[in-house]
């Protein structure tokens, strides 16, 4: 007999929505047993049975978000739930003895399915009608579980000027113009998607962004690369992107000046030299994190980033997998763009942004000649750090790169 | 604008009003050669002599129903009671013929006359002599019930109540007559009856007060911003005829509601607007509306005791947190009654 409860993934985890149970009412489980996926901020979870039962009642329906420790099924043997009910409901204020013309009808009360009355503020029930929200699906968080105006605003489908909610799971109608309409709106966005719209906008609107430009050499880096890779069976292949993490990470460790963040008028600083690497999903940008990549060899951040990425597209990175970043490598070399500036992920104090490894005409002694080259921009917090020191950083990361025995020492 | 103590206010709202018309004249216990217990009619026997303000026997009642005779006859009295406690000697009066004349004589006499003085406790006057009577008066159909908290509203109000032709009880409190404050000068500033004043605008939560509690209110509000919590204060000013409007514009906004009076709760002025809230706004609220009120009992005369039965800041603050708190939260309790 056990109560399955929202489990917490990660130190910053606060709530969790249910996507969908894989299991209904009555269904025997077995322990281990997936019964549900679950959505945080960052990732979505499979959850397992704890125990061998019936899953009896599931009492957080699909696509409700509760906060971490609420009750969200129950396993028993078989037999009644034993889920504890709502506090009895207090007795509510006398109703108006008569009505004025232009006061509006007060709802029927709506019975839960275990007979008792549903407890909501008036306003509650209001909006609730208006808004063709269904209270047996809100959950409420007043006094007593009543159910006030913040519960159902989460279920309205916001209007354009409305505050942010969770939206609902069918899209809308198109909306249709004089001309007809040229953008339909879509499912509803994931929960990655809507992390990244809410911080990457709010990166954008508070942090000071500068940028600085920078072309490397890449010659000595990519043959040392080549000659790695020609050790045969048995070693991870490198990408060039592993070099420079790790010479990101080894100019992290050298340059204090580039540890430090913003936030809240202070600045903290770190020891931690914890590289964040910006992968891409069809469902979103994530960034997990090689942590202490000063202390890594190439190999072993390669062999991390291969793993971390793997995890990523499978969907199953953990909190503690993209928290903790000191600073983010963002490449997108692989499709060629020549160079580009990212934006940065708070608290960081930066984000570097590496472009493609390609043939150049450069000047060598008064001559033109064919260079390799690769253009890095770095994205600085101003507040946190100075164009100087952003600039400190470029050089030390290109020294680095090439000369890149450094990389390996 | 000068800045003038409470009393000062009243003092010359009564001045004025007795300048601009011969018919107004003042009666009360000490309003004359003792130049009023409180000072509020020093210097007015001196200016208008004995015919135009009257010292009275201790005789509620008497001078009462005397002064609603000389009403009845086309003069406009002001009768000052030295409390409101002592009312109750004079309510036969009060409410049986003062409220009644006008309608049982299908307006053949009416009564256009003030009552006015202090009520109200926190002096350690005790049981007696520190009581709200507003609900009492409120009750009763036929008479306007006004309260001033500042003295622009004391002069603004009191030449409005003189000037106006149905009785008026005017209730003033001992601890607002020493209060200094702004007031308009020249003898046209009236404030008008039925208009409430917005003290501090706000989106979390309206607070609903008048007469003295309304500055601990005031600071109330002043308690919540530290929590972010932003309360709307409202100062009801005249209870009868009361701006319904207002408040529920304000309920419209907030959605949730604490009603902060010194007097008693039952049958209260304070249960009378939970009553019009509910029935006007009843889909508007997200919460109970809590009242925060005098405590249920005869007002004691030890200080920390009478400390306790009356609403503080504090508890005012309490009581806006309550309509705020989600379950399982701690909800502020804090009063002992």
């Amino acid at each position: 007999m056990g109560i399955v409860t929202m489990p917490k993934m990660g130190d910053t985890m606060e709530e969790g929505t249910i996507v969908v149970w894989r299991v209904k009412e009555g269904d025997r489980v077995k322990e281990g047993d997936v019964i549900a996926e679950i959505e945080t901020e960052k990732a979505a979870i499979e959850i397992e049975a704890f125990e061998s039962g019936v899953l009896n009642r599931i009492i957080v329906k699909e696509g409700q978000t509760v906060p971490v420790g609420e009750p969200i099924a129950e396993i028993g043997g078989s037999g009644a739930p034993t889920v504890p009910q709502a506090a009895p409901p207090k007795s509510e204020p006398a109703p108006p003895a008569k009505e004025s013309a232009t006061a509006p009808l007060p709802s029927p009360s709506v019975p839960t399915e275990h007979g008792e009355r549903l407890k909501a503020s008036p306003l509650a029930r209001k909006i609730a009608r208006e808004s063709n929200v269904d209270l047996t699906s809100v959950r409420g968080t007043g006094p007593g579980g009543r159910i006030v105006k913040d519960d159902v605003m989460i279920h309205v489908t916001p209007a354009p000027s409305a505050t942010p909610s969770v939206p609902v799971t069918t899209p809308a109608p198109a909306p249709t113009t004089a001309t007809g309409a040229v953008w339909t709106v879509g499912p509803a966005p994931s929960r990655v998607r809507q992390v990244i719209a809410r911080r990457l906008a709010e990166s954008k609107q508070t942090v000071p962004h500068f940028y600085l430009t920078i072309s490397v050499d890449m010659k000595a880096a990519m043959e040392l690369r080549a000659q790695l890779n020609g050790r045969g069976e048995g070693f991870r292949k490198l990408s060039p992107n592993d070099l420079i993490i790790k010479a990101v990470a080894d100019t992290l460790r050298a340059q204090a000046a580039m540890r430090v963040s913003w936030k809240d008028d202070s600045i903290y600083t770190t020891e931690r030299v914890n590289v964040g690497v910006a992968v891409a999903l069809p469902e979103g940008l994530i960034v997990p994190v090689v942590r202490d990549a000063d202390t890594k060899s190439l190999s072993v951040i390669a062999d991390e980033v291969a793993a971390l990425a793997a995890k990523a597209r499978d969907g199953k990175l953990l909190p503690d997998d993209y928290a903790g970043g000191t600073f983010t490598v963002s490449n997108l070399g692989m499709f060629g763009i020549e160079d580009f500036s990212a934006i940065i992920n708070p608290p960081e104090p930066g984000i570097l942004a590496v472009g493609a490894v390609s043939e150049v005409p450069v000047i060598e002694d008064g001559y033109t000649a064919i260079g390799t080259r690769m253009k890095m921009t770095i994205s600085g917090d101003h507040r946190a750090i100075d164009g100087a020191v952003g600039a400190q950083f470029l050089q030390e990361v290109k020294r680095r790169l090439e000369n890149p025995l450094l990389l390996v020492e | 604008m000068a800045v003038i103590q409470y009393r000062e206010a009243l003092r010359e709202a009564m001045r004025e009003e007795m300048e601009r018309d011969d018919r107004v004249c003042l009666m009360g216990e000490e309003v004359g050669g003792y130049n009023g217990a409180y000072r509020i009619s020093e210097g007015l026997m001196d200016q208008f002599g004995r015919m135009r303000v009257l010292d009275t026997p201790i005789a509620e009642e008497g001078f009462t129903g005397m002064a609603l005779g000389a009403a009845m006859v086309g003069l406009r009295p002001i009768v000052e009671y030295m409390t409101w406690n002592f009312s109750l000697v004079a309510f036969d009066m009060i409410i049986n013929h003062i409220a009644k004349v006008r309608y049982m004589s299908d307006g053949q006499f009416t009564a256009p006359m003030v009552l006015r003085g202090p009520q109200g406790g926190g002096q350690q006057l005790t049981a007696q002599h520190s009581q709200c009577v507003e609900a009492w008066y409120i009750h009763c159909p036929g008479l306007y019930v006004v309260t001033a908290a500042t003295p622009a509203d004391a002069k603004g109000l009191l030449k409005t109540c003189i000037r106006n032709d149905n009785p008026i009880i005017f209730l003033e409190h001992l601890g607002l007559y020493n209060l200094k404050g702004e007031v308009p000068e020249g003898p046209d500033f009236t404030i008008p009856l039925g208009v409430a004043d917005i003290r501090k605008q706000g989106t979390d939560v309206t607070i609903l007060s008048y007469s003295k509690m309304i500055h601990s209110a005031v600071q109330a509000a002043e308690l919540l911003e530290r929590d972010e919590i932003s309360a709307e204060v409202i100062d009801l000013r005249s209870l009868r005829p009361l701006d319904l409007d207002a408040i529920l514009a304000s309920v419209r906004k907030t959605h949730r509601v604490v009603i902060a009076t010194e007097a008693w709760q039952d049958s209260g002025f304070s249960r009378e607007l939970s009553g019009l809230i509910y029935q006007h706004a009843f889909d508007e609220m997200d919460a109970p509306i809590e009242e925060v009120t005098g405590a249920p009992v005869p007002m004691p005369y030890a200080k920390n005791l009478e400390a306790m039965t009356i609403p503080n800041a504090e508890t005012i603050a309490d009581a806006a947190r309550r309509t705020l708190a989600r379950s399982g939260e701690f909800a502020p309790i804090t009063r002992l009654v």
